[in-house]
């Protein structure tokens, strides 16, 4: 007798819809976005969503802070941009389309070497090491110039080897299609572990990892088995951005600033959900091509969305995004949306005067030759004049000052709402 | 000296653990037969819990040695141990707070059905593994709460789950310290029937400071008193050893009479 446990539950529908419009997105993205630039971040987002769902692997998963994820996507760049000169040098009989598990397979093999000693303990002890590690391999970077490439890098011709179905890898969009198929796949194996033993055992490890080891399990293993799979993922991730720049170079590609930027996006994007990393991959996309063009503040502007989102949603954008959700089963959205409407303007208003202000100061310690005025938002400030000054403080203030009335308002009828679930679900749980 | 004829479920020879210059277990011996219910008391600091500690692996003995059905298991790691077919519950609640109550069982049940490390299979096609996660739920009564986080139950009910997760192995000794810690008289009745009937058929022991509940459940007491092992007899025994009686009991026992047994 084998009962059939919620291997056709009705969810499982909605799944198929969700993998099926994930990769029509994947499909049609190039097609709606044409320019240039649209596709240069079309292309940095699908691997970035590799590499930051490979990174909560650990960070969401296996509640593993690592702080040198960048040095797996690293290596793995570098033994592909190596493997893909080879190729064009004709001394490798490879497809360039096979290249990213060339660099899945580096970024396995450095994990599991490396890995051997990071995942012997967890925790902070676990953190520190992942920082040593990545000290240790960015100062390697000097001493094997031969293998990085000193500091202009290694640089490569993607259009080398026999050309498949007239695919050369020249064309960029060509590029972008290889990497939503890798981007894809990986996606979905990566989902896929989550549902099995290990996988599951790697949660139970990252919420009680003294209980495994009553269990059965070792909870080194286990981490350690997680880690080698993330530095595959990983791996494929560095393999895609040698074939999509041509070039790798040490500083930016196993820097802690990299590890950094993973870390911190993977948390904006929601690391106590499966696809919160996706979200965080796109902000990084918008935030390092968009938002660096817009000022030269931008990493002042993201050390403080990342400040707030610590403070006031540590489970990220996922999570709020899940928590309106269920507030939207349960048909109470609308009772939301006037205070969503509020917050929003008063967060607005609080940003402009900051943001004016900022400006300002960042303009005179910058670009003090060009003289007192800036532009900004369409306004011409003057960051030496009172006027500027006293309106873009008037609004921040005052802006500061509604925001946190509305923000009460919101949080005194986000409780209510909450209130009213747990009646409903225990009404229906009584009937 | 020849060897033992039928190994005992679990035995201690001489065990002592020491923490820095206080030694803690000061030579403890016991000899658990299969399918014996044994209730471990003893005051305040007696050393019961260090006791269950070294026999599962937590700390490592200093000397002496812990035998499981007549393998050596001191010094080796708890899920060695708990491969060999011993398994554990803890004084504090110990389960996985952000899994569900059936994530829970099932991931105490993954490795005695050899699923180990694998990333090769689903879940959800494990049939074995989740027919016997079903059973367990409906086991310990949980099986309303199937898919609640197991942070979101009520302390009675994460103490159930506790006991789920520590037999859900398989385990054919099972070591609980102190399972009713904390709840109240109804909920401690209730519970000392659910004991008894997930560890039909095997070995038992529990560290316990209810009397009551002690002379209900366990077949057999041991007194542990200073880090020894002073006396190891059936309740009615162990209730009239002078000795007993000397270094802990007296009043307590006098208590328990005297309040309707």
């Amino acid at each position: 007798m084998s009962t059939q446990y919620y291997k056709f539950a009705p969810h499982n529908v909605g799944r198929w819809v969700i993998w099926s419009l994930y990769a029509l997105i994947l499909a049609v993205a190039p097609l709606l976005f044409k320019s240039s630039l649209a596709l240069t971040m079309l292309s940095q987002a699908g691997y970035l969503i590799i590499i930051c769902l490979s990174y909560n692997m650990l960070l969401g998963q296996g509640g593993m802070l690592s702080f040198g994820h960048a040095v797996y996507t690293g290596l793995g760049a570098f033994v592909a941009i190596h493997t893909l000169n080879l190729i064009g040098q004709g001394a490798l009989p490879l497809p360039v389309s096979l290249l990213p598990i060339v660099g899945g397979v580096a970024g396995m093999f450095f994990a599991a070497l490396m890995g051997y000693v990071t995942t012997k303990k967890s925790g902070t002890t676990f953190a520190m090491i992942t920082l040593g590690v990545g000290e240790l391999v960015a100062s390697m970077a000097l001493m094997f110039p031969g293998f990085f490439g000193g500091e202009g890098g290694i640089t490569t011709n993607r259009v080398a080897g026999q050309p498949f179905l007239g695919i050369t890898f020249g064309p960029q969009i060509q590029v972008y299609y290889l990497i939503a198929v890798y981007c894809f796949l990986c996606t979905a194996a990566m989902y896929a572990f989550t549902r099995t033993p290990l996988g599951r055992m790697l949660n139970a490890v990252r919420d009680n990892p003294e209980r495994v080891e009553f269990i059965g399990y070792d909870t080194q293993r286990v981490r350690y088995l997680a880690f080698i799979i993330a530095g595959f993922f990983a791996g494929i991730g560095g393999g895609l951005v040698a074939i999509n720049f041509e070039i790798v170079t040490a500083v930016d590609s196993v820097s802690s600033v990299r590890s950094g930027g993973y870390l911190l996006f993977t948390f904006l994007g929601g690391a106590t959900f499966f696809f919160g990393p996706i979200i965080g991959a796109l902000l990084l996309v918008f935030a390092s091509v968009m938002l660096s063009e817009l000022t030269i503040a931008w990493l002042l502007y993201l050390g403080l969305v990342f400040l707030f989102m610590v403070m006031y949603a540590p489970g990220g954008i996922a999570s709020l995004i899940m928590m309106n959700l269920r507030i939207a089963q349960f048909g109470l959205l609308r009772k939301l949306w006037v205070s969503y409407l509020a917050l929003a303007a008063t967060a607005l208003t609080t940003l402009v005067g900051a943001a004016a202000m900022i400006e300002m100061i960042y303009h005179l310690q910058l670009n003090a030759a060009l003289g007192p005025q800036l532009q900004f938002m369409g306004v011409t400030l003057d960051a030496k004049g009172f006027d500027s000054w006293f309106g873009a403080g008037f609004l921040f203030l005052t802006g500061l000052a509604l925001f946190e009335i509305t923000r009460r308002q919101f949080l005194r009828e986000w409780g209510g709402i909450q209130e009213d679930i747990e009646k409903e679900l225990k009404r229906r749980e009584a009937l | 000296m020849s060897q033992v004829q039928t190994a005992h479920a679990l035995e201690l020879r001489d065990l002592r653990k020491s923490f820095g210059k206080t030694e803690i277990i000061r030579g403890a011996n016991l000899a658990v037969r299969a399918g014996e219910r044994v209730a471990i008391i003893g005051p305040n600091g007696a050393g019961k819990s260090t006791l269950f500690n070294l026999i599962s692996g937590r700390f490592a003995p200093t000397s002496g040695q812990v035998l499981l059905e007549g393998s050596r298991i001191d010094g080796r790691k708890p899920f060695e141990i708990n491969r060999m077919g011993l398994s554990r519950s803890f004084q504090i609640t110990n389960i996985f707070p952000k899994l569900s109550v059936f994530e829970n069982l099932r991931c105490g049940v993954l490795w005695s059905l050899g699923y180990r490390y694998t990333f090769l299979k689903f879940l959800a096609n494990l049939d074995d593994a989740n027919e016997r996660a079903e059973a367990l739920m409906q086991m310990i009564k949980l099986d309303r709460k199937r898919d609640v986080l197991a942070m979101n139950l009520t302390y009675a009910e994460q103490r159930a789950l506790e006991i789920g997760i520590t037999i859900g192995g398989g385990a054919r000794v099972i070591l609980l310290d102190e399972p009713t810690a904390g709840m109240s008289r109804s909920e401690t009745q209730r519970f000392i029937s659910l004991i008894k009937e997930v560890t039909v058929g095997r070995t038992l022991l529990t560290v316990e400071h209810d009397m009551g509940v002690v002379f209900g459940l366990a077949d057999k007491i041991a007194v542990v008193v200073y880090g020894e092992v002073i006396a190891f007899d059936t309740p009615d025994a162990v209730r009239a050893n002078q000795r007993v009686q000397e270094a802990y009991l007296g009043s307590s026992v006098a208590d328990s009479q005297a309040g309707g047994h």
